[in-house]
């Protein structure tokens, strides 16, 4: 009996509960939590796709890293739940339905679903590819000037967030 | 069902998305909004290694790695504005923010 339908399906709509949930929730904390049950559920399809270092990074870095980052921000600004204001609550909430449902439908029209050898399904070389060792040598051969630009990246944002959340701007 | 069909990874993929698009659009809170830019990229790194997996091609990864090395830089800077706005104007309330616009 084979398993990977029912993770997927049960994963998949635990993923899209919680993405809605956090959406609708008032309270910036339970936001956070429950867009870090959604990583999970992500994780988990990841690893159903048999990318296993790719699932792994998305609970250390998304979960874990960022996520902390949103919650010190969230409780440093001591912020309540969002008070409501009256006007347009309800036309507010269902133009966000509707909106959300022209880009899907937007989307699925625009995939025009793929058929033929993609749908026979995963490939079979998948198992060793999510692997450190596959991703690690197709990211220093290939990909290394990439690589290099994102340690750029990732300094020019370590010093702007120090220059920007300074008490005195320069 | 033996496997489970690009198709439906697409399909989840498309609907964490539009989830994503209409937070942005209708909260009002400056870090919600954020954390719904997060579930967006998140969806297109589903796309990625979706399209990675079943077409036996290690790039897609990679690509995915680099979205998130730039989801984490964005993330901080956000972050770093919002705690700057908030000193400045004791709200994040993006409908209180609107100096920029003309």
């Amino acid at each position: 009996m084979n398993l990977e339908p029912i993770v997927f399906i049960v994963t998949g709509l635990v993923a899209l509960v919680s993405a809605i949930l956090m959406v609708t929730r008032r309270n910036p904390v339970k936001s956070v939590l429950f867009l870090i049950v959604n990583f999970f559920c992500l994780a988990v399809i990841y690893l159903l796709l048999r990318a296993q270092f790719i699932a792994i990074i998305e609970i250390l870095v998304y979960a874990g890293a960022i996520m902390v980052l949103f919650l010190f921000v969230i409780m440093l600004l001591n912020m309540g739940t969002e008070e409501t204001r009256r006007e347009g609550k309800q036309r507010r909430g269902l133009f966000a339905a509707f909106l959300g449902t022209a880009v899907f439908v937007e989307i699925l029209v625009g995939l025009r679903l793929p058929t033929g050898e993609a749908e026979s399904g995963i490939s079979t070389s998948a198992g060793q590819m999510g692997t450190v060792e596959s991703i690690g040598k197709t990211l220093y051969t290939g990909y290394i000037f990439p690589f290099e630009v994102t340690s750029l990246l990732l300094l020019a944002a370590m010093v702007g967030v120090i220059v920007l959340a300074r008490r005195k701007i320069l | 069902m033996d496997q489970i069909p690009l198709s439906y990874y697409l399909i989840l993929s498309a609907a964490l998305f539009s989830i994503g698009v209409a937070g942005v659009l209708t909260r009002r809170n400056a870090i919600i909004v954020f954390m719904c830019i997060e579930l967006m990229l998140n969806s297109v790194n589903l796309t990625l290694i979706a399209f990675s997996s079943f077409f036996g091609n290690p790039a897609g990864q990679v690509l995915v790695f680099f979205v998130m090395a730039v989801a984490a830089a964005e993330a901080a800077v956000g972050l770093a504005i919002i705690i700057a706005i908030f000193r400045n104007k004791q709200t994040v309330d993006i409908q209180d923010i609107n100096i920029l616009k003309w």
